[in-house]
């Protein structure tokens, strides 16, 4: 790691916020983020797990806002194993219990710009039925190990997940040399790509 | 509900004559005068009653109301009548409908007219009037009685209203009985007379006036509805007047009542012959005219109507069937008794059970009705069949065993289908960015046929074709092209004849020549065709342009515009001539050629028929001469008969041989006859020499022929072609989404729409379909449908051209004017003959294409969703030859087709086909003779393979992706390919070059590293099989759930709650578990709690008397007050991590200290599997901190005392980390591994308390300690994955399910059964039971002590180095290998000595079993079990030392199960421990058996050899090991002492070096006493302190670490001297028994 001191990245910049979330279930919600990313990123600034104030809902509307901001920013030398954010919802349950309320994961946009991102959140399923009431009874809800966990696609088909909301994050990113690099992120002109296409056809004819 | 229904459907009936009867009232007046004054006296007599009434009311309102006459009118003629017939029946609402012409129902129509229109004419109002006061006159007393009632009346209509509507004239018909004051007769009476009225004033024919009136009148529009009801209600009320009047009067004024009756009678009539209807009652309308309208509206609130009101209504308007049950008597008829009929001994079935309710309420309601009681039977219940659910099916049931099913109940089977609007959606369509855009142009319609044409269309539209013909055919020259061709070609032959001639013919160009000239031939053949169809095609054109010549002369006029011009283009006629000639020439002197060299090939193909049938001839002779030699043996016969026979003979042969016909000569070609022959066809197909060029030129500058000056079927031709319009439907997708326009038909048969249609998309284009009708008048007929194919999404708006389409139909189409039709022959020729049949036909001039967005972007579909690829063109060739498949285009083929048929490729024609195998040729495409799945891989390919490879940066992200051990946990792969250092690989590939070569240095012994290297190979595979099985998850591993209590635990939670709070006592609470992934340096820590020690060994006191100080030791008990005896403290490293407790006091001291020690994964990398692999030790070592004074000099030592610490070892207790990481704590006393000899030290101190003396016994120095690791890691778990086997299934489920068994019901105890060799394969245990001879030195060592013999055998075991499976690989699988392989490697856990050991005690005749338990500090681990005369004693194989059961001490601590050959006995007794097990086996109660009676063993073979092969010790190698171990010790002790000087005493070292081989015969025994004295003596001046160290061999490395924890060379004084010895036994097999002897020498 000491030998890359010197050599080149290129920087992304995460900017936002954790907006708030739709559980029309429930209330008293917090959430939890942090970030999953590969071998070849590494955070420079900001935080990279964080845990945000309890919200409830208002009479008025049934949103939880939470307005949590973002702030990190990556250094990396490879767009492989990009970032994401994985959040988990927390909340208590009818016996003041704190249980989780879902889980969810989102990739960090890679264009430029502002960006919403809303997740659908979920929680793992009990094995089987009277593991769920003793689960509500006791308020110990299977959890994930750790919720990263849904940031990676390895092992999870042994798992079983009911859909709970969904949490609205908004993205301000910025890059850094990853033009300069060779990844070009920028927003594709969809005109010209079809353009592109239907010339090459009448070529081809 | 039947009854509702019915009743519902009166009241309609009912309203409906209601309504009929109020128009009537007002419209009869009209009707009055054809009825004429001889009516009914009964009738005029109502009706002049009625008048009255109404005139009364329309006194009332004199509102103005003119609309609702409209529909009263109409609404009655549109009822449907049954004699009505053919009318449409439209329903009431309907106002205004077109009454059918030609139909006698106009009569009837009219007659109501007059009224409704309020235009009468005025004598009929006379008329009327006349008529009216006649009739007031004679009704002028009834309405005084009336009026009366009137007045009177008006309380509650609707009641009676109701009452009205319950008594309907179904009633009446149904029940005649039941309502005496409806008479019947009469109704009938008066009905037949109305109809003879109504057949009366049919016959009134209408004027055409009048029908023309009524058929041009402008009918008012309706506003029907308000007024409508209005008038309802007024009907309702007045009827309900009548009623009052019946009611009240009765039969006094039955005559009134029958009128009313008849009236009603009427207003049914009125629903059934609405015009016959109005005959009746009409002379008061002639009043009321101008009143009528206002007589029926009345503007009112909305009534409401109470609850109860509405309620009591409905009784009235609904029957509820009671509830009650019927009294029997109602039932039956009347004074009969109900008859049981099973009382009298019938058989009644079982009625089928019916709720009491719903019998009640059906017998009520049957009751009710009519006949009611034919339903009840004899015993007054309900008549009903015992059981209305038939016993059988009634569905005939089907025998199909073994003959044919019907074959009408065969099933057939229908493929499936696909819905045809299955996923037609255009993906992402919906959204506003995808719409997709089709625009239809439809330009126009031009008709090749149509019926409409005349003779003269007919021709023009075929000279116009042919025109078009020619214009084509002139466009394309293809005569012109093949002449130039031919020219050339010739030229070319004429060049090479040359060539021919003047060089001689080579092979290649004679073939070239021939090759030319059948070129030649063909073209001119082709040039002939074309030739002779661009003659033809004039010729013809020529003809239909003089038929229509003479067709117009004929006919007078003209119809078409066309005319025809031929221009004649003069020619020189010489030269023309002259070329003519030549060509002539030219072909003949070819066909000479041509016909020559034929000749020639057929005179060589007769020569050679003619040799073959010669030569086959000849044979017949030869044949016929050998049978006639034989026949002139026998008889002779004459020649002819010969010949005769000869014949025969070759007929017969005829049949068999072929060919025997004699070949005829090929007839020389007629020369002149070719001349002849040329010139005919020249003269057919060319133009004669001198002849101008025709060429005809067609204009439609002709004038047509005015209507006028037509004949009068042309004139009528003509306006129906102007009749005629037509427009276009658009199908999209078989839905019609558009039409055009209807244009009319021009005289030239030629519409133009000009209409763009852009369709917006969402299905995918299946099908565009234009429909073209043909409009006359108001119907209009399909007359074709032309499909257009779908687009490619290329084709886009502008720069599509507009395509013609053909199309045609086949409707039959016949006409009496001069059209000539469609399918109708026709001829035009005078006789008739020569008939053409002619079909309507056309083109349809359109084009299809995709739009195009604001942005000029193409509103088509991506292609990819294109459904059906038929009309794909060579856009996407390039995909289907990647794919290699040669369905569409083989090129190949191509190719050589076109090399066969010689393409010409100047030709235009083929431009396409020639560019296309340019291209092909060039490589650009070419279909690959390969399929390939991923055709498209390549596009997606972003760097080629080979830059894959030599790219540095792609290795190293290649590399750990493939998770190679030095790049598994790679961090930031330089993100440019200069940025990354070749140093990063230097690692990896060292590391493979060292797979083949292996340091043999460092293993001192060639065979050592061959062995070390297997290890190496082993372990990798292991790990890669691990790293694979790392990868499969349980649910475990992701999520986090609690268990599920049992009810027990539930029980003892609930139970807890009710137990008292004891905030002081200490709870123990479950630590929590840790998952590696979220582990960093430094989280975990080694906490090792080093609680007490036993019978450390003691000081012996520094005597100079040798030889004393034993005795002395013993027996001063003052001096072992005084002195201090031990000061030990612990001092334990890990990782190079050093700490140390503080000292205690004594023998046993206590400390009770907790050390943490840091732990540090390798690479950083907290994975189980890396963290399971982690080779460190735990190295707790016991010293005595022993203080000398010193001074400096004797001066200062009276001020100061110096005092100096040395540190002596005791002794070390070793615990890998692994053991501590797989058991995740570790509790007990630890046998203390001390030097057989402990110079300065004793093991022996005063007997003075029962304690020591006992423990004396066992003759060990221990250390309890509690190791564990915080936080808490989670364990690995064993492999999952399944290894194969060659074990029978059924045993390997049984053990699984025994070992399922054991760990369900004692989960502390070790089970095992299988274990896995080290191929991989699960094998048995048992299998590896055999008796196995140790080596024979052994056994002639003692032969008369067997007891020795044994312990030789355990040392020797012991002796071969312990590598623990976890170690090594990876993870906890029990990896066992075979006694050879175990010798052959010399390294194996606890598992492998078990083994060993066993099987050589049972060699040694010994019963022995193999221990499957947990010991400390091993864990789980294997001991063996050996029964003798005295008893059982516990084998403990990794250090050969044995334990009597009994002994407490015995590091063993539960019984898992015991292992024969035989069998495998799990441990199901209560206490597991080695001390409280009965060794039983035979006990069922205690030791349950894998194999039992059940299941009995199935004779198990071993897998151990039959014998143990040894290699004889090597005792030079043993001694050059010793040599350099003892080089290296020395260097490393030196080493490990920078600062100060070492010094070796040769003499001690001399010394001690005859003392090793003493200690290695004595096996370690206690000799210890010998020594030291020797020692003293020789070294009475020095301190000594040492103690041999004895050692498996594996590797130097740990015996450099041994060496190293001892801290010997940590002597600083100045003054020490060091002694090293080395001493290697070694035994058969290269097992080395390595004692290494340590002193440190301080000169006193």
């Amino acid at each position: 790691m000491e030998k890359t001191s010197n050599s080149s990245v290129f920087l992304l910049t995460v900017n936002g916020q954790i907006e708030g979330a739709n559980f029309p279930d429930y209330d008293n919600l917090y959430c939890k983020y942090c970030y999953v990313y590969g071998h070849d990123w590494a955070p420079t600034t900001g935080l990279e797990e964080g845990i945000t104030q309890i919200t409830s809902k208002s009479s008025q509307s049934h949103k939880l806002i939470w307005n949590f901001p973002l702030e990190t920013t990556f250094k990396s030398t490879n767009p492989s194993g990009w970032p994401q954010l994985v959040v988990s919802v927390y909340g208590p349950d009818v016996f003041g219990n704190d249980v989780v309320r879902g889980y969810g994961a989102t990739h960090i946009p890679f264009t430029p710009g502002q960006h919403i991102r809303t997740i659908p959140m979920f929680v793992p399923e009990p094995t089987w039925r009277l593991q769920k009431f003793t689960g509500w009874l006791l308020g110990r809800r299977p959890e994930y190990t750790d919720p990263k966990v849904v940031a990676h696609g390895e092992g999870r088909e042994v798992t079983r997940v009911r859909s709970q909301g969904f949490v609205t994050v908004s993205f301000h990113i910025m890059t850094k040399d990853m033009k300069r690099m060779g990844y070009d992120t920028g927003p594709t002109n969809s005109s010209t790509v079809q353009f592109a296409t239907s010339s090459q056809s009448r070529d081809a004819q | 509900m039947a009854a509702s229904s019915d009743i519902r459907e009166k009241l309609r009936m009912k309203r409906r004559a209601l309504q009929d009867t109020l128009v009537k009232n007002k419209n009869e007046d009209d009707i009055q005068e054809a009825e004429g004054s001889d009516e009914d006296p009964g009738e005029s007599l109502r009706r002049t009653l009625r008048a009255q009434r109404e005139k009364r009311k329309t006194k009332l309102l004199e509102q103005p109301f003119v609309q609702d006459e409209d529909v009263g009118e109409v609404s009655p003629t549109q009822y449907n009548s049954p004699n009505e017939g053919p009318s449409s029946r439209v329903d009431d609402s309907v106002v205004s409908t077109r009454p059918p012409t030609g139909s006698q129902r106009g009569v009837s129509v009219k007659s109501e007219q007059p009224s409704s229109s309020l235009h009468l004419d005025t004598f009929v109002t006379r008329h009327l009037q006349e008529k009216l006061r006649a009739a007031r006159s004679k009704g002028e007393s009834l309405q005084q009685q009336e009026t009366s009632k009137d007045s009177s009346e008006p309380v509650s209509r609707l009641q009676r209203l109701k009452d009205r509507d319950t008594i309907t004239r179904f009633d009446r018909e149904a029940d005649p009985v039941s309502s005496g004051r409806h008479d019947d007769p009469l109704t009938l009476r008066s009905r037949v007379k109305f109809q003879e009225q109504a057949r009366r004033v049919e016959k009134d024919f209408p004027t055409t006036e009048e029908a023309y009136n009524f058929f041009t009148f402008n009918y008012e529009p309706d506003q029907p509805s308000k007024p409508e009801s209005k008038s309802k209600m007024r009907q309702k009320q007045r009827d309900g007047v009548e009623e009052d009047d019946r009611d009240e009067n009765g039969q006094e004024e039955a005559e009134v009542e029958e009128e009313d009756e008849a009236e009603e009678d009427n207003q049914d009539q009125n629903e059934f012959q609405s015009e016959e209807a109005p005959l009746v009652r009409n002379e008061d309308n002639l009043f009321v005219i101008d009143h009528l309208p206002q007589d029926f509206v009345e503007v009112r609130k909305a009534e409401y109507v109470g609850f109860k009101k509405r309620v009591q209504r409905d009784c009235e308007l609904l029957f509820t069937p009671s509830f009650r049950a019927v009294p029997t008597s109602v039932k039956l008829p009347e004074n009969t008794m109900p008859r049981f009929l099973e009382d009298e001994g019938l058989y009644v079935g079982q009625r089928p059970a019916v709720s009491l309710t719903n019998k009640n309420i059906s017998e009520n309601r049957i009751l009710k009705m009519a006949e009611g009681s034919k339903w009840f039977g004899d015993d007054g219940k309900i008549l009903a069949l015992p059981d209305p659910i038939k016993e059988s099916s009634t569905r005939p049931p089907l025998f199909h065993m073994d003959e044919e099913l019907d074959p009408a109940l065969q099933t057939v089977y229908r493929k499936a289908m696909k819905s045809q609007y299955a996923n037609l959606y255009i993906a992402g369509a919906t959204d506003p960015e995808g719409d997709y855009q089709l625009d239809v142009d439809v330009s126009g319609l031009i008709f090749s046929h149509h019926p409409l044409f005349s003779r003269e269309h007919v021709l023009a539209s075929r000279l116009a074709q042919l025109y078009d013909q020619y214009l084509s055919r002139q466009q394309n020259n293809l005569t012109g092209h093949l002449t130039e061709k031919l020219n050339g070609l010739r030229k070319a032959l004429r060049n090479m004849m040359r060539i021919h001639g003047e060089q001689g013919s080579s092979e290649a160009l004679q073939h070239r020549i021939s090759e030319y000239s059948l070129e030649v031939r063909n073209t001119r053949q082709l040039r002939d065709l074309e030739q002779e169809k661009d003659r033809t095609l004039l010729r013809s054109i020529i003809k239909v342009w003089k038929e229509i010549k003479s067709l117009r002369e004929f006919q007078k006029y003209t119809n078409t515009p066309f005319k025809l011009f031929l221009r004649r283009e003069n020619v020189d006629r010489a030269l023309d001539e002259w070329e003519y000639e030549g060509e002539i020439l030219k072909e003949v002197l070819e066909l000479e050629a041509e016909s020559e060299e034929q000749y020639q090939k057929k005179l060589a193909e007769y020569n050679k028929q003619l040799e073959d049938w010669k030569l086959w001839r000849k044979k017949q002779k030869a044949k016929q001469k050998k049978k006639k030699k034989k026949s002139q043996t026998q008889d002779d016969t004459e020649e002819e008969q010969e010949e005769e026979e000869e014949q025969d003979q070759t007929e017969s042969e005829d049949q068999f041989e072929e060919d025997p016909v004699k070949p005829e000569v090929p007839e020389r070609p007629d020369i002149d006859s070719l001349e002849r022959w040329v010139r005919e066809k020249a003269s057919r197909i060319r133009r004669k020499p001198g002849e101008a060029i025709l060429v005809p030129e067609l204009c439609t500058s002709g004038g047509v022929t005015a209507s006028d000056l037509c004949p009068r079927a042309e004139v009528a031709r003509r306006e129906d072609v102007s009749r005629r319009s037509l427009f276009i439907k658009i199908l999209y997708n078989y839905k019609e989404v558009s039409r055009t326009d209807s244009c009319s038909l021009s005289t030239d048969f030629r519409v133009h729409f000009g209409q763009i249609f852009n369709l917006k998309v969402l299905n995918c284009p299946q099908s565009i379909n234009l429909q073209v009708f043909e409009e006359i008048g108001s119907s209009y007929s399909l007359l074709a449908q032309v499909f257009v194919p779908v687009p490619d999404p290329s084709v886009v708006t502008g720069r599509a051209p507009i395509e013609e389409i053909e199309f045609s139909s086949n409707q039959h189409v016949m006409f009496d004017h001069e059209g000539v039709g469609s399918d109708v022959p026709l001829s035009f020729e005078s006789d008739g003959s020569n008939k053409l049949t002619l079909l309507t036909s056309g083109k349809l001039s359109c084009c299809v294409s995709w739009g195009i967005g604001e942005e000029g972007v193409p509103l088509a579909p991506p292609l990819s969703q294109h459904p059906g690829g038929t009309h794909r063109g060579l856009g996407h060739l390039d995909a289907v030859s990647y794919i290699g498949a040669s369905g569409l285009y083989d090129m190949k083929k191509i190719g050589e087709w076109a090399v066969q048929s010689r393409l010409d490729p100047n030709d235009p024609k083929n431009t396409s086909i020639m560019h296309l195998l340019k291209v092909a040729s060039s490589g650009e495409v070419t279909a690959p003779d390969y399929f390939r799945l991923e055709h498209l891989q390549e596009e997606f390919n972003f760097v080629s393979d080979e830059e894959m490879e030599s790219s540095k940066r792609f290795r190293l992200l290649r590399l750990r992706n493939q998770e190679a051990p030095e790049f598994r946990n790679y961090k930031f792969v330089p993100l440019l390919e200069r940025e990354v250092s070749d140093k990063v690989f230097q690692d990896y590939e060292k590391r493979l070059k060292d797979g083949e070569t292996i340091d043999t240095r460092q293993h001192l012994n060639p065979h050592r590293a061959v062995v070390a290297k297997y290890l190496q190979q082993i372990r990798e595979s292991v790990i890669n099989r691990f790293i694979l099985t790392k990868h499969h998850y349980q649910l475990s591993d992701l999520v986090i759930e609690e268990e599920i209590p049992s009810i027990g635990i539930l029980g003892i939670n609930l139970f807890k709650l009710a137990e008292s709070k004891r905030p002081l006592k200490p709870q123990r609470i479950e630590r929590k578990k840790v998952t590696a992934q979220n582990l960093s340096d430094g989280d975990i820590k080694l906490l090792i709690n080093v609680i007490r020690a036993h019978n450390i060994p003691i000081r012996k006191p520094q005597s100079s008397k040798p030889g004393q100080s034993s005795q002395s030791a013993v027996q001063g008990s003052d001096w072992y007050l005084s002195q201090v005896q031990v000061r030990p403290f612990v001092e334990v490293s890990f990782q190079r991590t050093v700490l140390q407790t503080t000292t205690a006091d004594g023998p046993n001291p206590s400390w009770n200290e907790e050390l943490q020690l840091p732990f540090n994964a390798p690479n950083g990398d907290y994975s189980t599997g890396s963290l399971q692999s982690v080779k460190d030790e735990v190295f707790i070592n016991i010293f005595d901190e022993v203080l000398y004074e010193t001074g400096p000099d004797d001066k200062s030592r009276a001020t100061s005392i110096h005092t100096q610490i040395e540190k002596h070892w005791l002794g070390s207790v070793k615990i890998p980390f692994s053991t501590i990481y797989s058991q995740s704590k570790i509790d007990g006393a630890f046998k203390v591994n001390t030097p057989a000899v402990l110079l300065g030290y004793s093991r022996e101190h005063g007997n003075t308390s029962v304690y020591d003396q006992w423990r004396s016994t066992q003759g060990g120095t221990f250390v309890r300690l509690f190791i564990t690791v915080e936080p808490q890691l989670v364990p690995g778990e064993s492999v999952r994955e399944k290894f194969n086997s060659q074990e029978d299934e059924r045993l390997l489920q049984a053990s699984e399910k025994f070992e399922k068994h054991a760990a369900g019901g004692y989960p502390d105890r070790p089970c095992i059964t299988t274990v896995i060799d080290l191929s991989g394969k699960t094998i048995f245990i048992t299998r590896y039971i055999r008796p196995l001879n140790p080596p024979q030195e052994f056994l002639d060592a003692f032969p008369n002590n067997p007891q020795e013999a044994t312990s030789l055998v355990a040392r020797y075991v012991s002796l071969i180095p312990s590598l623990p499976d976890q170690v090594s690989f990876s993870a906890t699988c029990d990896l066992l290998s075979t006694c050879d392989q175990f010798l052959t490697l010399l390294a194996g856990d606890e598992q492998e000595h078990a083994v060993l050991l066993c099987n050589y005690f049972l060699f040694l005749g010994k019963k022995a079993w193999l221990i499957i338990g947990t010991a400390i500090p091993e864990g789980p681990t294997a001991y063996v079990l050996t029964h003798e005369q005295s008893g059982y004693f516990i084998w403990n194989p990794s250090s050969g030392q044995f334990y009597e059961k009994g002994d407490t001490f015995c590091p063993l601590q539960t019984v898992g199960c015991l292992v024969n050959s035989d069998n495998v006995w799990f441990n199901i007794q209560e206490n597991p421990s080695p001390l409280h097990t009965n060794f039983d086996i035979t006990k069922v109660k205690m030791w349950k058996p894998f194999f039992s009676r059940s299941f009995s063993h199935p004779g198990l073979s071993s897998v151990q050899p039959e014998e143990l092969a040894y290699r004889q010790t090597d005792k030079a190698a043993a001694a050059e090991l010793q040599d350099r171990v003892e080089k290296i010790l020395k260097e490393k002790i030196m080493e490990w002492r920078p600062r100060h000087p070492t010094r070796w005493n040769r003499y001690c070292t001399t010394t001690l070096k005859q003392f090793l081989p003493k200690l290695e015969q004595s096996r370690g025994q206690d000799v210890a006493e010998g020594h030291r004295v020797e020692l003293q003596n020789l070294l009475g001046d020095y301190r000594i302190s040492g103690f041999p160290l004895h050692l498996p061999f594996s590797e130097v490395g740990p015996i450099i670490e041994a060496v190293h924890s001892t801290g010997v060379h940590n002597i600083h004084s100045s003054n020490v001297e060091f002694a090293l010895a080395v001493y290697i036994q070694p035994y058969p097999n290269n097992v080395p028994s390595v004692w290494v002897y340590l002193a440190s020498l301080v000169r006193t």
